[in-house]
């Protein structure tokens, strides 16, 4: 046991160092200085990650984790994701008068957890990173403490969350009783030695998948998403919709990618079931939504839909694909949740339609802004939406999958009338109430950077093609 | 040159938007002139293709062409954009920055689908293009312009997702790593990928035109748009469909199968389209619905030229695109000149309109012979040619067309004599006639629909290069 804890696997682990340090210092600064302190544990993340992409693939701790592109392509995302949901915080929680010390940090938490989501190639590390970040989250959404919402919010997640996590590690047990390791490349030999249509298998299988939909809140699994998105603080929920979901889905890869490859013809139907009700429940309930945070949280579930969809193809554009719109979906829906907290005002939610009546007539710049947000939502080009889009079309189509590619771009369609729904109060409506509204820096930067990712991935997303590709191998 | 054009209504956009409201429109007039002179001075000239790789990864190019038939629909473009701002200047006073900025952005769209070479850029302008629209119609609108606005977006979307789909299906069977419209459109194709192909371009395409039964979205769309709106709507943007059947459509029919059956299909639907609409336009009450009823019926008039696949019937029915758009056009300017004096269009609010304002009763008539093809008018040119393609083809798709041209000058004239004619009522005593600007917006049209029904000669030289790829595409096997 000479090699406990090698250079290597310091390396490897650092990003995860970071963060823990940074999270745990980030528990006792406030307000302005809480912010300085994410953001300057987000840039040694960065560095850290930075540097890992230097150096190339490899494997620590005895293949407990592995930095690999993918694994390193997730965790930008995550990055990307916490700066900005740390920028726009500290007005919005001054505003709901909840300013704890303890959210930057929590914030870095869960990205901790997500970090071993993305490169953690063992079962047990695995759980627990997905268990660290879960359990953040829970405190987050209910950050609100005097908000009924908020506190209702909390516990159906928590509820939900201990249920499907307890499902979850179920299922990874069997696997661990099945293949007698947890590692995942020795699973990976031994389960496709097994015959994958024993019932343990088929148990396995489907615990652990319903335990992963759950948290990708993709349907049947979705129910807790509405709810949990609509109480929670905004940009808990803007942070919980993008890289609590793109976190889940990195685990969804390495497993579904990994040590159940052999499983293939078992699960991929039951994938594009899944992606086919996301696509369909999703879209048909955003639909009548007057709030717009669930309006948001129904169509997040129509976009786990979509990424589904790539994984069902079962092709390596289809692995691109996913991934490209994960990427994508981050910056977009990131923006629209910004521009509802960019709305939010003292005596004024923002939360529901009206508020957003004739947000044109006096602040024109967010209401084009939120427009490019939901035209990329909707995948209407020159967007970065519709790239992303496109090329699951392109995906599905190549692996012959032409149903699921008609309903994929039926639900276009579908997904735009209810964007436009937004759209058409925004631009038509008669404001009733016009208080200017107090952009922070934070907001104002971060809602700049969103929509030039959303405009500018659209109009040349080369190095984006080229990002994806060498990380899909 | 071509992207040039392309940018300056998009330059002249982003300027306007640093400029302020009062001089929007005057700016807006002149950015549109100055690319109407310009795609002027391309028709005179020509211009080379210009090809910049855009994503790499896919094969997919910045590939900009413009042959005879893309320079008439640019100069049609950039003169109906024009046109529809001067007739603004006094019908839009809100939020006019944003209107003339609109209009700016939606040129660009349009000017780049006719002349895009790579299908993933075509349709990047194709889709683009519907949202510009949407706010022209869905916020300077008439009483229902909401509903107009996002059922004109839903229609033409769902249409134009399958055409994605399409364009997908061929770059994957061809295999080379392009989207290069003349490459993927030479593919050889499977009997029953040629089927599915050919209808997913169909949908978008016939939802644009739009051909019957598909026509729902346009009476709305094109009676609430405000007169700028229902210009362009009318003048350029159902051309985006026939220009799509004309460039990929007919190169993509099915060679073999249930060819035939196909043509059959889309002459029959064109026929249709032909007399349905113009039955319904006779029973219109409202002025504007009526002109926007004859669309469907003018339109059909088109798709039945194409579908005849052969060079009379092709020719014929680009240069009817082009003179529909003039006549239109004149039609809806007129309409909007009377709305604006009036603030009605239901046609038995007026009569007698010519004691008040004879000049403009004169422009009407032109309009109205010009679109129910009276010869030494633009409208008789196309009519003739199609008609002549479509006898060449089956003699029954003519005789089954015909009463479409009666019954279209059935239903102008009757408008044409309860409008304009008869006893003068109270109401309208006293209406200014036309102002100088309302002439300038008025005889540029007037002068091009005589000039083409006079001597329509360059216009099927300018045609013929295109037309006879198209066939040439058509008989390939």
């Amino acid at each position: 046991m000479g090699n406990f804890y090698t250079s290597t696997d310091h390396f490897a682990l650092m990003p995860a160092l970071v963060l823990a340090l940074f999270g745990c210092a980030g528990l006792f600064f406030r307000r302005i200085s809480g912010v300085a302190m994410l953001l300057a544990g987000e840039l040694f993340t960065g560095i850290a990650l930075w540097r890992q992409l230097q150096v190339g693939a490899f494997t620590a701790f005895g293949g407990g984790l592995t930095i690999d592109g993918l694994g390193l392509f997730f965790n930008f995302l995550f990055v990307a994701a916490a700066v900005v949901t740390g920028l726009i915080s500290y007005r919005y929680l001054d505003i709901e008068e909840e300013h704890h010390p303890e959210f930057y940090g929590l914030l870095m938490l869960a990205q901790c957890g997500m970090f071993f989501l993305a490169t953690g190639t063992e079962l047990v590390t695995l759980f627990t990173g997905m268990e660290l970040m879960s359990v953040t989250f829970y405190v987050l959404v209910g950050f609100l403490r005097e908000s009924k919402r908020s506190n209702e919010a909390a516990l159906k997640y928590l509820l939900l969350g201990a249920f499907s996590s307890g499902i979850l590690a179920y299922g990874l047990s069997l696997f661990y009783g099945l293949t007698g390791t947890t590692k995942l490349t020795p699973m990976a030999q031994a389960l496709a030695a097994l015959d994958p249509g024993h019932p343990a298998v088929l148990l396995a299988l489907a615990t652990t998948a319903a335990g992963l939909f759950f948290k990708i809140a993709a349907a049947p699994f979705h129910m807790w998403a509405p709810d949990a998105y609509e109480g929670a603080p905004t940009p808990v929920t803007a942070y919980l919709s993008v890289a609590s979901k793109a976190a889940a889905f990195a685990l969804l890869l390495r497993l579904f990618l990994g040590p159940l490859a052999p499983l293939r013809d078992t699960w991929q139907p039951v994938v594009m079931v899944v992606a086919i009700l996301s696509l369909t429940i999703g879209n048909l309930a955003a639909v009548t939504q007057s709030n717009i945070k669930r309006l948001l949280a129904y169509s997040s579930i129509s976009h786990a839909g979509y990424i589904l969809l790539g994984i069902a193809a079962g092709n390596e554009t289809g692995l691109r694909g996913a991934l490209l719109y994960t990427l994508v979906y981050t910056f977009m829906n990131l923006g629209a949740f910004l521009v509802l907290v960019a709305l939010r005002r003292r005596n004024l939610p923002s939360e529901t339609l009206e508020d957003f009546a004739g947000l044109m007539r006096y602040s024109p710049v967010y209401a084009v802004l939120m427009l490019v947000f939901l035209l990329s939502l909707a995948g209407i080009p020159p967007t970065a939406g519709f790239v992303a889009k496109a090329y699951l079309f392109l995906a599905l189509v190549e692996a012959q999958q032409y149903v699921l590619a008609v309903i994929g771009t039926v639900y276009v369609a579908v997904s735009l009338y209810y964007y436009f729904r937004i759209v058409r109060v925004m631009f038509a409506g008669e404001a009733k109430e016009q208080a200017p509204l107090e952009i922070s820096w934070g907001v104002g930067v971060s809602t700049a950077l969103t929509a030039l990712a959303t405009l500018g991935l659209g109009l040349w997303p080369e190095p984006l093609f080229q990002w994806v590709k060498g990380v899909a191998r | 040159m071509i992207s040039l054009l392309l940018l300056t209504p998009l330059a002249g956009m982003l300027v306007s938007l640093f400029l302020p409201a009062k001089w929007s429109k005057y700016w807006a007039a002149a950015v549109s002139a100055a690319t109407a002179a310009l795609s002027i001075q391309l028709l005179r000239t020509g211009a080379a293709a210009e090809r910049v790789p855009w994503i790499p990864t896919l094969g997919v190019d910045y590939h900009v062409a413009a042959d005879g038939i893309s320079q008439l629909m640019l100069v049609l473009t950039a003169v109906m954009t024009l046109l529809a701002i001067l007739a603004s200047f006094e019908s839009i006073t809100e939020r006019t920055k944003e209107f003339y900025s609109l209009l700016l952005l939606l040129e660009s769209a349009m000017l780049g689908v006719f002349v895009a070479q790579d299908l993933v850029l075509f349709f990047v302008f194709f889709e683009f293009s519907l949202v510009p629209m949407y706010f022209l119609i869905g916020l300077w609108g008439g009483a229902r312009r909401l509903y107009a606005a996002i059922k004109f977006f839903l229609y033409t979307l769902s249409g134009s997702v399958f055409l994605l789909l399409g364009i997908i299906v061929l770059y994957l069977k061809g295999g080379a790593k392009t989207f290069d419209a003349a490459t993927l459109l030479a593919v050889p194709l499977d009997e029953v990928t040629a089927q599915w192909v050919f209808w997913a371009f169909f949908l978008a395409f016939a939802i644009k035109v739009p051909m019957f039964p598909l026509h729902t979205w346009l009476p709305d769309a094109h009676t609430e748009a405000p007169t700028a709106g229902s210009v362009i709507l009318a003048g350029v943007m159902l051309k985006m469909g026939t220009y799509g059947f004309l460039r990929f459509s007919l190169p993509l029919l099915p060679k073999s199968g249930h060819a035939r059956e196909i043509v059959t299909a889309m002459a029959v639907l064109s026929i249709i389209a032909i007399l349905y609409g113009a039955l319904v336009s006779l029973m219109q009450k409202d002025w504007k619905r009526l002109v926007a009823y004859s669309s469907v019926s003018h339109l059909g008039f088109c798709t039945l030229g194409l579908f005849s696949l052969n060079a009379s019937g092709i020719s014929g029915s680009v240069l009817q695109q082009v003179n529909h758009g003039i006549s239109t056009g004149l039609l809806f300017l007129i309409v909007g000149l009377v709305y604006e004096r009036r603030h009605t269009r239901v046609i038995a609010d007026f009569g007698g309109l010519a004691h008040a304002m004879p000049n403009l009763a004169v422009i009407f008539a032109i309009a109205m012979l010009s679109s129910a093809g009276l010869p030494l008018l633009n409208g008789f040119v196309g009519e003739f040619a199609i008609l002549n393609g479509a006898y060449q083809a089956n003699a029954l798709w003519a005789y089954w067309s015909v009463p479409g041209v009666v019954l279209g000058a059935a239903y102008l004239l009757w408008l044409y004599q309860r409008t304009m004619l008869g006893p003068q009522q109270e109401i309208n005593r006293g209406l200014p006639d036309l102002s100088v600007r309302e002439w300038l917006t008025v005889l540029p049209l007037v002068a091009w629909a005589i000039s083409i029904g006079v001597y329509p000669k360059p216009y099927f030289d300018l045609i013929a290069p295109g037309v006879k790829a198209a066939l040439e595409a058509l008989h390939r096997s």
